[in-house]
């Protein structure tokens, strides 16, 4: 081996490290007057907007994104002493005792907080601002059942009539957000008798997946051009308007329903982390994300619903979905101590 | 002389030793003691938790079983393609090799895709053809380039001797690919050991295996202390698999390796139908769901290729964007790689067996552990100056380049060790300087381990999926995220830009190899 080769070797590593750190920079420094907001993969707000809050705070915000909910969450919670920013969105009320617990929010009580939908409101103690929410929900494949002249079904029971055999989707809860909230809107609704529910669903034939994009993409027969063959899936009140939204040309119908007294209702939340660097800032990123111009944004960049009330929804949101009047809801409390052991008991009944 | 020798191979080995250890032992020995040390005491009752977990044990023994049947039919598929594409010469040879890469890069639910609609059912069956698609490709690749610096003529010679093929095969050409092929079946074995999207979407939710429960325990119950025994567990079984492997090539005898080879005789009939018959297994197995995924992308008319220049609605970036950050990051994990590859294998093939054992064993360890464990230890330790790495763009390369070190050692080391080192020593007796005898002999051999391992690398960040997505990053967006985010929403535009994106990413990486391949052999024909 030839030493000049071997630190030529070397120079060209440290040269390419250089080189890759140059190249780093992109959207990625963090100046005084850059706020970061640690979030999920699911996130998403318009550029407009995001840019009226830098002209009217002179605050850019710089968007770290990690992971699924229940990860990103995890995430925050392991970097407590050292965040990796100063705001986190996206715990949800399935999560928000894990998130509470772990002390990884400051108290802030943000003074449009009175503008939310009280019932939205899980956090006593004003650690956890509510932003959006959104309804996990049966969903149909409206031409499946009007070829078939069979009556699509309307409630949780329904599922489980052999009129609908060999008919239904679901998500395993073990590995799906859109699973474990549908499993604590069952828990919700049968109380202690939800594992009966849940075995009347499996000899009734009931298909589950890993995940949302399986079920609705893979098997339900209603998504557009899917090969699916089951006209019943486990997905959220806004999946009929996004298939209006996303399908060229513009149908005058949506091809899919959604049951609205099959719901749960699942609650997002921003909070200030616990030692931010810009706390000030971290408010009014708060505030603005209760205005209505962000609120208004919110339906068709995350398909979602806007947790400020009154704030007006898009044409086809009102078009092609309804608010559910009465959701399934557990307290975050409850959730938070049980969900281990539901998923347990779950995997036990419907998957051994 | 010697001493600046040991001294320049120590250097050689200690860039890329030090880049694992910093960017993987660290991160993850330090999740691991979050996960098992309370207050500074090792909690050896975990372990006990564990195996008192009649689930859990289920759980690993599924492991173990569905990874060494994965591998067995991986083998029993890629061989015969092997040793067709190696040694025959057809026209169309090359693309076929470019071809059986692209599945490295597929996101397992658009493959899923794909198999539902050849009628695959959700089953084990399902799972052992998903890694035998996806790894098809590293047998294909590491046996192959062995193949390609073996002398036909031992062959050549056995035949006129009187042997038949058969027994050709078994004597002469097995026992000089066993370490190629012991190197191979072990990366296939790690893969489909610690696979994590097959098992879950091609499976279905009754299966389980380590790599998932490592994932459901950190990422969905943030159970560090259990997440943290299995780690350990997947961590013991890795090293023994590649024990085993390593003590199996090391026993391997055989034929020296020569660096130049005369042309292979004309194929008469017999022989082309033997290569079509050897050929055909693998090429079913990855042309039909590749070809299944590019009608599925062409179904109505192409619209989502028309498409990739907007800005989808709640995404951060447009696809041509998404194309672009992962081309960044591909050329830049793909140099890092390949840079600090080659230096190691460049140090293995002139160290002392056992370090060279000892290394070539530490840089496979990437591939043994969860891409979550791995995000989450870089969380807690890159988290203070001067390491803040945690949010700056270059760890994402630098985790791709973790995952594509071992392939770069491995497909390097066989062609370096082809170099005579006879031809070097003589070539120094002459008098020509070292730096004289890289320049003329080994140059060569490296260039071509480069672009056979560049192309590996590209392909292996281009489609990496589960670290990117654990790593904390700024909104810019690569392909398989994009992907994954497109079919996360319903609606048919969404669908179609996914599928669109797939068939993009699969021609970026058969390009990739093809160029690789074509460097490799243009290089090869002048030695």
């Amino acid at each position: 081996m030839s030493p000049r080769r071997s630190r030529a070797l070397i120079v060209v590593t440290i040269a390419l490290a250089l080189f890759s750190a140059a190249c780093s920079s992109p959207g990625g420094g963090s100046g005084d007057h850059t706020l970061t907001l640690v979030t999920h993969d699911s996130f998403a707000v318009s550029k407009p907007v995001l840019a009226a809050f830098t002209r009217e705070t002179g605050w850019k915000v710089r968007i770290l994104k990690n992971g699924d909910a229940g990860a990103a969450l995890n995430q925050v919670i392991l970097t407590k002493g050292a965040p990796l920013g100063d705001a986190f969105f996206g715990v949800d009320n399935t999560l928000l005792t894990r998130a509470l617990d772990a002390h990884v929010f400051d108290r802030y009580a943000a003074p449009n907080l009175r503008t939310v939908t009280p019932a939205l409101r899980l956090d006593p103690t004003d650690h956890a601002t509510p932003v959006d929410f959104g309804d996990v929900c049966i969903n149909i494949d409206k031409q499946y059942f009007a070829s078939k002249s069979i009556s699509p079904p309307v409630t949780l029971d329904d599922l489980a009539d052999p009129k609908y055999k060999d008919l239904v989707v679901t998500e395993n809860p073990a590995t799906s957000s859109t699973g474990l909230a549908f499993l604590a809107g069952t828990v919700a609704h049968f109380g202690d008798r939800w594992t009966d529910y849940w075995d009347r669903l499996r000899a009734n034939g009931l298909l589950v997946v890993a995940g949302w994009e399986q079920a609705y993409n893979g098997e339900f027969s209603g998504a557009a051009g899917s090969k699916g063959t089951r006209p019943i899936v486990v997905s959220y009140a806004s999946s009929p308007p996004a298939e209006v939204f996303f399908a060229k040309p513009t149908p005058t119908t949506a091809p899919t329903a959604s049951l609205d007294q099959t719901c749960f209702r699942q609650v997002e939340f921003v909070g200030v982390l616990h030692g931010a660097k810009h706390v000030a800032a971290a408010h009014e990123l708060i505030d603005f994300m209760l205005t209505r111009r962000f609120q208004r944004d919110v339906p068709l960049q995350m398909f979602v619903y806007p947790s400020v009330t009154g704030t007006p929804l898009p044409e086809v949101f009102t078009t092609f979905s309804s608010i559910a009047p009465h959701p399934f809801t557990l307290t975050p409390a409850r959730i938070g101590r049980d969900r281990r052991r539901w998923i347990d008991e779950w995997t036990r009944h419907v998957l051994r | 002389m010697t001493t600046r020798r040991a001294i320049a191979r120590f250097a050689l080995a200690v860039v890329p030793l030090a880049f694992v250890a910093v960017f993987f032992l660290w991160p993850v020995a330090a999740i691991l003691a979050r996960g098992l040390g309370s207050q500074g005491t090792f909690d050896t009752h975990a372990f006990g938790r564990v195996f008192d977990d009649p689930a859990l044990l289920q759980v690993m023994r599924f492991t173990v079983w569905q990874a060494t049947l994965s591998t067995l039919l991986t083998l029993a598929v890629g061989l015969p393609a092997t040793a067709v594409l190696s040694r025959a010469r057809f026209r169309g040879r090359l693309g076929i090799r470019a071809l059986l890469v692209t599945p490295f890069v597929l996101p397992t639910i658009a493959v899923a895709t794909a198999f539902q609609s050849l009628g695959v059912e959700r089953s084990l069956g399902a799972i052992l053809l998903a890694h035998c698609f996806f790894n098809v490709a590293v047998i294909v690749r590491v046996v192959g380039t062995a193949w390609d610096a073996v002398d036909p003529r031992a062959e050549e010679a056995a035949r006129v001797l009187g042997a038949g093929p058969l027994r050709v095969a078994w004597n002469v050409t097995l026992p000089a690919l066993r370490a190629a092929i012991a190197t191979a079946a072990s990366i296939v074995f790690l893969f489909s050991f610690t696979s994590f999207g097959v098992i879950l979407v091609l499976g279905g939710p009754r299966f389980a295996t380590i790599e998932t429960e490592i994932y459901r325990y950190t990422a969905e119950l943030l159970d560090l202390r259990t997440a943290a025994v299995l780690s350990v567990l997947q961590l013991v079984a890795v090293v023994a698999a590649m024990t085993a492997a390593g003590f199996a090539s090391r026993r391997a005898g055989g034929l020296r390796p020569l660096g130049h080879r005369p042309r292979p005789a004309p194929p008469n009939a017999r022989t082309r139908a033997l290569a079509t018959v050897a050929l055909l297994p693998a090429l079913a197995l990855v042309v039909t769901p590749v070809v299944e995924l590019v009608r599925h992308a062409f179904a109505r008319g192409a619209e989502g290729f028309t498409h990739l220049t907007t800005t989808p609605v709640g995404l951060p970036d447009s696809p041509a964007h998404a194309i672009v950050t992962s081309l960044r990051i591909a050329v830049v994990a793909t140099l890092l790689a390949v840079g600090l590859g080659l230096m190691l294998a460049t140090a293995v093939t002139r160290g002392r067996s056992r370090l060279a054992r000892f290394t070539e064993l530490l840089v496979v360890l990437p591939l043994g552990v969860s891409a979550v464990t791995v995000g989450f230890g870089f969380l807690i330790v890159f988290d203070r100056p001067p390491l803040d790495l945690r949010t700056a763009w270059i760890i994402v390369p630098i985790a791709h380049a973790l995952i594509a070190l071992p392939f770069v050692v491995r497909t390097a080391v066989p062609i370096l060790r082809a170099v005579d080192p006879h031809v070097r020593d003589a070539a120094a007796l002459l008098g020509a300087s070292p730096a004289r005898v890289w320049f003329e002999i080994d140059r060569r051999a490296v260039t071509r381990a480069a672009g056979v391992a560049a192309a590996f690398a590209f392909a292996i960040s281009l489609g990496e999926f589960g670290a990117t997505l654990f790593i904390v990053r700024p909104e810019t967006t690569t392909v398989p995220v994009m992907i994954y985010r497109l079919l996360g929403r319903p609606g048919a535009t969404n669908v179609d830009l996914a599928m669109a994106l797939t068939v993009v990413l699969m021609a970026l990486t058969a390009t990739a190899a093809f160029v690789g391949d074509l460097g490799g052999h243009r290089r090869r024909a002048v030695i």
